[in-house]
């Protein structure tokens, strides 16, 4: 994972100021969406081995929820993104 | 005879000596010493034993591949094993030790290893040790143990100081040597921020040792003018005594400097080690190459020593390295040792050139025997003679030294740490990194490049062409195109028929047919044989082994080195000190220290603290007279319920909540209602996480329509308002909310206790009479006849009348002082979390301990909080899955011993009367008890299978671990005031 | 070939010029009953017992690079079965005792050291904590001592007990937990299995899974097709590129995990000691380095490396627990990659399709469970039932409200 995380709201810092939280692909379901589609949400993962999506938060930092778009074996970070402008519900 | 200091020459100052011990014997040397040519200068070249064998082992190299000179340096909290005693700059004072040997290194008993060598091939304690199965642990192992290791380390705590830091270039330069200098030139004079680290204490790499004159120029003179030119560019920062080790992703480098490991006398303020992280636009690796270990029998005799080092030693330090030396080379750089031993007046008996087609541009005196092999090297504890063969004909040659070249590896170690791997060249005959890859260039020999011109060229290229990349239209390169004019020959892996053990890993005692055995019982894969025969594992991570040992697996597999291929190169480069790592988190300063705004106001009452995550919270207060907490802390609740206390809950996490929608947000995030609280009161709230456990609780209160003030755990504070500003920004940004934490703006206080209204009364401007301030109100109120505003919760943890009032952090003291003073006439007492604890556990109410993450609200008899009514609330949907809602989940109850004089602890497990004690068997647990002054007994809480059904069921509350078994009863968790009148007083 | 004291002395005095490969490098036949895809220790330790205890032979070992080349060869070799919950603590009890018998029934020494581990506990709610556990474990006839402050002192008197942020109040101990030579159990199980007829295919990557009419019929490799009647999945980190070849998502994350090793030094610590102030756990290998390690550095990974800053605070928490540690030198890092479960706890089960199993979830706990996990899968593979210490190990225990969450942390992967 990039040492260092280009925060649109401060700019490179390191990624100790940052809280990881996971997956940020799959969209929260709507609440009557039925069981499956939230057993989907909360338990299952795409676990992609390479390009992903994932919240970030700049916990000592902005305090902004993030969407860093990378790639989990070479670690590159393509794109980090406000993840208000994700569009996060089903 | 042995290697002595030449009594001229050398780049180290004769007019500086420098007094230090080996194995407790006094010796000099001088300014510009390592540790290592001081040694060879007073005439040590056996310092140390080996790892497997106990052979007596001297000065291999003379740099961070050394797998032989491994010495213990310092004294107490100082004592530094492994240390290799080629990095050691020579200091007054320095105390060094041999390792690995008993008695001593000159006569040592672990050397009877030799003898049943047969027995001790690779991986043979794989094969035996098996029976009787418990002499494993308590034969076998131990001996092997002792056995192992190579220094001891102290049990003492380092006395001295670390630090880290953030450095920022556009181009990083690692290896101060030819290439890296060029490189470093070209982007100083370009105008680029320029770091240049070094692992040595004297920039200059391979020109320190180099006699030939580069262009017109010596290469010292060289190294001068290009030192001083960088050294004027404000630009360039020379970081020396810095080992980069390791290549982190975002371009970050990680590297130790040594501020004060050349100094006996260190200064207290400074650090002893530096931790940086250097972060680059782009890296240049000029970190040179290593020179090949030839393998033949008796190749690891004190005495033999690689080409290269012996030149080093030679012409830095002006280091004899005998009366008579014998050169064994596949490569030209035996015949530069040669030269420069010759031009020092030394002896060089012979040249013995692998090569069959050996260069014929040899001027010196020593003869050359091309196509010749060194097959064994005689001697004991030092080098007497070589046997070496000529057109198959053995010939016997006296010498005291041996210097030997198979050729050079490029240092590649830092370019694969983050998944490159090595291609093997059969042009270079040798293992390439890619030369460039996202963010770093490889320049020099550590590219291939053999020649020094070459290097300096190579290196200035590279600079300017990754600078004109980085914007910096201006680089042009600091040094002409060179031609690289080194030639290239087939390695020679090894020599056969060596009668003597042939190494090929010095430090872990592997040699030639070790490899072998790996590879016929089917460890032939390089990573297989690494483990198998640990080639490649000690401290110098294969340096000089690994190359040769790939060579001869290939050679045993029939195959080219291509298919054999490398090892994985990790961090680190050379091992560091976990000081450096850890810098100044130590001790005391492991983790910062979070004080409550009462903190001071608790000590002044004579608290006791108490570490709750990086909080002291204060845990009692102790009276004179009292001898054990429990006196103080029954004290401190019998005094609340009957009168009244304070007590510190600053250290709650509390998060102001505003906006349009927060009524709706905090509806969603809350299990229950929350959109139609009202202004001025407080409600309980229980937050769940998206599978439906309980995540957090706390109260909040609504201030105002838009403004509400939450109050979390202390544990949880900084959790839940990552949580919040979750909910709020990733999934409802269409939401109208914002949050602030006021956790450290706050000081807030509870008073409680049937006179805490009275005593409150005293402060607060308002009326606070349970007509106009009922349970659960909540408003801002003015205090000391308006000189201080507040914020007053009516609330209660303990079950009695109580209140939590807020002020800003400054006036905490003030404000609890001044209750103090107010309630003195009402006997009011100080109480701590201890007595909190108790008094919560007494009413039944939950915290931590049983919202443990595995509970839902229902298991702790919420279930008629939960609004299911409401469209959706985080939790919500996975609240209904089958094992949410099982008859057989463990839920909350009271538990007491049936004879209020036993007692039970807190993790007990709690079995039905008469059951045998089993995990089938088991119930539940005991997630709180404590002794309630009140009830005269132990009570506990505990979650238990069917629990509220079981009221009255005697059970055995089961603590094998401190053999208690106490007969019990399960009952309702609240055991005090049922009906709450104390709380609606 | 047996190995014995007696055979290593033979065999050196004739030159060890006798010595056997430990496996055969067979070229892959049309068609097995079992192929099991990941030749780690999981992998190999159940095509072992499915030739032991289940007689079944005719099974391949599919790994894409060298066997023991993934986690089994690149953790901190610590055994342990000091679990709390219901659904963990049988199985990892019967991991332990099988480790117990594990060198003279496979007949290789994995060198098992049962030198206790301990968990220190530094707060009232840690060791409220640790009684709960230590009490479920011997609920179960585990062994589980709760050591208090000077107990531990005397044990250890070199951790920091007089200025430590988070000072040391005692440890949970159990004293058959310890370690074990990792690699040599990839080797043992290997060699074990191979001698009983298993054929174990180094550098054959599965590439994709055929079916016909909801049946797995074999798999593509590298080294061509092979058709198998059973397909059992044990890729660890990998887990999720295996099932994806069959469209099946799984409540998994793969993470790194790093583990470190020091410079080898004379016997320094005697046991496995865990911190509780901080992530880090240490124990000295018998060749003498100290092998320790901390936390997952929290991000999706697949990538066998991780970052300095965890690094960084694994060594702090070393410095605050020992602080003569901080003159030892650290000479290796590495990292594996984890599959991580939603709920900390593996996976063992038949899965959507009738003949496919699968083994993973494993988080960082998967080399202590190396023996019983291919126990439990071999069970299940050859009687299509789980082992009765494994039948929680549901993979639709998320759905049905079943979590096994040791540490209640929730679906948070990164956490557990």
């Amino acid at each position: 994972m990039a040492s260092l995380i280009a925060c649109p709201h401060c700019g490179p810092r390191p990624k100790e100021e940052f809280t990881v939280k996971g997956d940020a692909a799959i969209a929260r379901p709507a609440a009557d969406a039925g069981e499956d589609a939230w057993y989907a949400y909360v338990y299952l993962r795409d676990n992609p081995r390479g390009r992903h999506k994932e919240y970030w938060h700049h916990t000592s930092g902005c305090r902004r929820w993030l969407v860093v778009e990378r790639d989990t074996l070479t670690h590159v970070v393509y794109s980090v993104s406000d993840a208000s402008t994700q569009g996060g519900t089903a | 005879m042995s290697s002595f200091r030449l009594s001229k020459g050398g780049r180290i100052d004769r007019a500086r000596p420098l007094d230090f011990t080996f194995d407790r014997k006094p010796m000099q040397g001088f300014v510009g010493d390592t540790l290592a040519s001081a040694l060879l200068a007073n005439g040590r070249q056996l310092v140390g034993r080996s790892f497997k064998y106990h052979r007596p082992r001297g000065i291999l190299t003379a740099g961070a591949a050394e797998p032989n000179a491994l010495v213990t340096i310092g004294e107490g909290g100082r004592t530094e094993a492994n240390t290799r005693a080629t990095l050691v700059e020579l200091y007054s004072g320095l105390k060094a030790k041999s390792q690995n040997r008993w008695p001593s290194v000159h006569f040592d008993l672990g050397a009877v290893n030799s003898l049943l060598s047969p027995f001790l091939g690779a991986g043979f304690y794989y094969k035996t040790f098996m029976w009787p199965a418990a002499f494993w642990e308590k034969v076998y192992e131990p001996i092997i143990r002792k056995a192992a290791g190579l220094g001891r380390a102290t049990y003492e705590p380092d006395p001295d100081s670390y630090e880290k830091c953030w450095a920022h270039c556009e181009l990083l330069v690692i290896g101060a040597g030819p290439a890296g200098l060029a490189a470093a030139l070209t982007a100083g004079r370009a105008g680029a921020r320029v770091i240049l680290a070094d692992e040595g204490f004297e920039p200059g790499g391979s020109l320190l040792t180099e006699t030939a004159a580069i262009g017109e120029k010596a290469a010292a003179d060289l190294l001068g003018e290009t030192l001083a030119e960088l050294a004027s560019l404000p630009n360039v920062r020379i970081f020396s005594r810095t080992t980069v080790f390791g290549w982190y992703d975002g371009n970050v480098f990680g590297a130790v400097e040594s501020v004060q490991k050349n100094t006996a006398t260190i200064d207290p303020n400074r650090p002893v080690e530096r931790l940086w992280r250097l972060a680059a636009r782009h890296a240049i690796l000029a970190s040179g190459a290593e020179e090949r270990p030839l393998v033949f029998g008796g190749n690891d005799l004190p005495g033999v020593m690689m080409a290269g080092a012996m030149r080093s030693y030679l012409n830095r330090q002006a280091i004899a390295p005998g009366k008579s030396t014998v050169i064994f080379t596949n490569d030209e750089s035996g015949y530069r040792t040669a030269t420069d031993l010759e031009a020092a007046g030394l002896e060089v008996a012979a040249i013995a050139d692998s090569r069959a087609g050996a260069p014929s541009s040899w001027a010196g005196r020593a003869p050359v025997f091309p196509g010749a092999l060194i097959q064994d090297a005689k001697g004991g504890k030092a080098l007497t003679g070589v046997t070496m063969i000529k057109g198959g004909t053995p010939e016997a040659i006296e010498a005291d030294a041996l210097a030997m070249s198979g050729g050079w590896s490029p240092i590649i170690h830092l370019a694969c740490h983050r998944g490159a791997r090595p291609v093997w060249s059969d042009a270079k005959a040798a293992f390439l990194a890619p030369e460039t890859q996202d963010g770093l260039t490889i320049a020099g020999s550590a590219a291939g490049v053999g020649a020094l011109e070459a290097c300096l060229a190579d290196g200035a290229e590279k600079a300017g062409s990754v600078l004109r990349n980085l914007g910096f239209s201006n680089a042009s390169p600091a040094f002409a195109p060179a031609p690289d004019t080194a030639t290239v020959t087939k390695p020679l892996w090894y020599v056969r028929g060596a009668k003597a053990k042939a190494f090929v890993d010095h430090q872990n005692d592997v040699h030639l047919k070790d490899l072998g055995l790996a590879v016929s019982e089917g460890y032939g894969h390089v990573e297989l044989t690494k483990r198998y025969t640990t080639n490649g594992m000690a401290t110098d991570q294969g340096k000089l082994s690994n190359i040769n040992a790939i060579g001869i697996l290939a050679e045993a597999r029939k195959v080219s080195p291509a298919d054999v291929g490398t090892t994985t190169f990790r961090p680190f480069y050379t091992p560091l000190s976990f000081g450096a790592l850890a810098g100044s988190s130590k001790g005391k300063h492991f983790q910062p220290v979070r004080k409550s705004p009462l903190h001071d106001w608790a000590r002044k009452n004579g608290a006791v603290f108490v570490e709750t995550g990086l909080w002291y919270r204060s845990s009692w207060f102790p009276k004179p007279g009292e001898t054990t907490w429990r006196e103080s802390v029954d004290r401190e609740v019998l005094n609340v319920r009957k009168n009244a206390g304070i007590c510190d809950v600053s250290t709650l996490g509390k998060i102001e909540i505003f906006g349009k929608d927060a009524a709706e947000f905090l509806n969603r995030v809350y299990c229950n209602a929350f959109l139609k609280l009202p202004v001025g009161k407080a409600r309980y709230g229980l937050m769940l996480r998206e599978d439906g456990m309980i995540y957090d609780d706390g109260t909040t209160s609504r201030l105002s329509d838009n403004h509400f003030f939450m109050t979390t755990t202390t544990a949880y504070a900084a959790g839940v308002m990552n949580h919040l500003e979750f909910c709020a920004q990733a999934l409802w940004p269409e939401l109208d909310v914002q949050f602030a934490s006021s956790t450290d703006q706050w000081a807030q206080i509870a008073v409680a206790g049937p006179k805490s209204r009275t005593i409150l009364q005293t402060l607060v401007d308002e009326d606070i009479s349970d007509a106009a301030f009922p349970f659960l109100g909540a408003r801002q109120v003015s205090l000391f006849g308006g000189k201080l505003t507040g914020r007053l919760f009516r609330i209660s943890f303990s079950g009695e009348l109580a209140y939590e009032l807020a002020v800003p952090a400054g006036y905490g003291e003030a404000v609890a002082d001044a209750i103090m003073q107010a309630g003195g006439p009402h006997g009011i007492c100080p109480y701590g979390v201890e007595a909190l604890g108790v008094m919560r556990i007494e009413k039944g109410h939950v915290t931590h301990s049983e919202i443990n993450g595995t509970v839902t609200p229902a298991d702790l008899g919420f279930a008629k909080m939960v609004s299911m009514a409401k469209p959706d609330f985080i939790g919500r949907a996975m609240l209904s899955r089958d094992g949410m809602v099982a008859q057989d989940r463990l839920s909350l109850v009271g538990v007491k011993p049936l004879d209020p004089v036993t007692t039970f602890r807190t993790g007990s497990h709690i079995l039905s009367e008469a059951a045998a004690p089993s995990l089938e068997n088991d119930q539940g647990y005991v997630t709180s008890s404590c002794y309630s002054p009140n009830l005269g007994s132990t009570i506990g809480l505990a979650l238990v299978k069917h629990g509220p059904k079981r009221h009255g069921e005697q059970v055995t509350v089961w603590n094998d671990l401190k053999n208690e078994y106490t007969k019990a009863v399960l009952c309702s968790p609240v055991f005090f005031d049922p009906e709450n009148e104390k709380l609606h007083g | 070939m047996r190995y014995s004291a007696f055979s290593v002395f033979l065999n050196g005095l004739r030159g060890n010029k006798g010595w056997q490969p430990a496996w055969r490098s067979p070229v892959p036949k049309n068609h097995y009953d079992v192929i099991i895809v990941g030749g780690g220790g999981h992998g190999l330790s159940t095509a072992y017992y499915l030739a032991k205890e289940f007689a079944i032979t005719n099974v391949a070992v599919l790994e894409k690079g060298y066997i023991g080349s993934g986690n089994v060869g690149r953790n901190t070799t610590i055994i342990r079965s000091n679990y709390l919950l219901q659904g963990n603590n049988p199985f990892y009890e019967l991991s332990m005792k099988l480790w117990e018998g594990l060198e003279q029934d496979f007949n290789f020494n994995a060198m098992v050291s049962q030198r206790g581990v301990l968990n220190l506990y530094h707060s009232d709610a840690q060791r409220d904590a640790y009684t709960r556990r230590g009490n479920a474990m011997r609920l179960h006839g585990v062994d589980a001592e709760l050591l208090d402050r000077n107990t531990v002192r005397q044990m250890l008197p070199f951790l920091d007990f007089d200025n430590a942020r988070f000072p040391i109040q005692g440890a949970l101990m159990q004293k058959r937990g310890g370690t074990v030579r990792h690699d040599a159990v990839a080797w043992g199980y290997a060699r074990g299995a191979d001698s009983r007829g298993v054929d174990i295919i180094q550098n054959c990557e599965v590439t994709s899974i055929r079916r016909e009419n909801g049946r797995v019929t074999g798999v593509e490799t590298s080294q061509g097709f092979i058709g198998c009647g059973k397909l059992a999945l044990a890729a660890a980190g990998n887990s999720t590129v295996v099932a994806d070849m069959v469209d099946m998502k799984l409540p998994i994350e793969s993470h790194v995990l790093q583990a470190f090793v020091s410079e080898g030094l004379k016997p320094f610590i005697d046991n496995v000691v865990t911190f509780g102030a901080g992530h880090f756990y240490v124990s000295q290998s018998d060749k003498g380095g100290l092998v320790f390690g901390g936390d997952i550095d929290g991000y999706n990974s697949y990538a066998q490396r991780g970052n300095l800053a965890t690094v960084e605070h694994v060594a702090e928490a070393g410095v605050a627990m020992i602080p003569a540690l901080s003159r030892v030198r650290v000479l290796r890092s590495w990292g594996g990659v984890m599959d991580m479960s939603m709920d900390g706890s593996p996976i063992i089960d038949r899965t959507h399709i009738d003949n496919l199993y699968l083994n993973a979830g494993w988080c960082y706990g998967g080399f202590k469970a190396t023996p019983a996990s291919g126990f439990c899968y071999a069970h299940l593979i050859a009687r299509n039932e789980p082992h009765e210490t494994a039948a929680a190990f549901r993979l639709d225990r998320f759905s049905r409200g079943r979590m096994i969450d040791e540490k209640g942390v929730g679906s948070q992967p990164n956490l557990h």
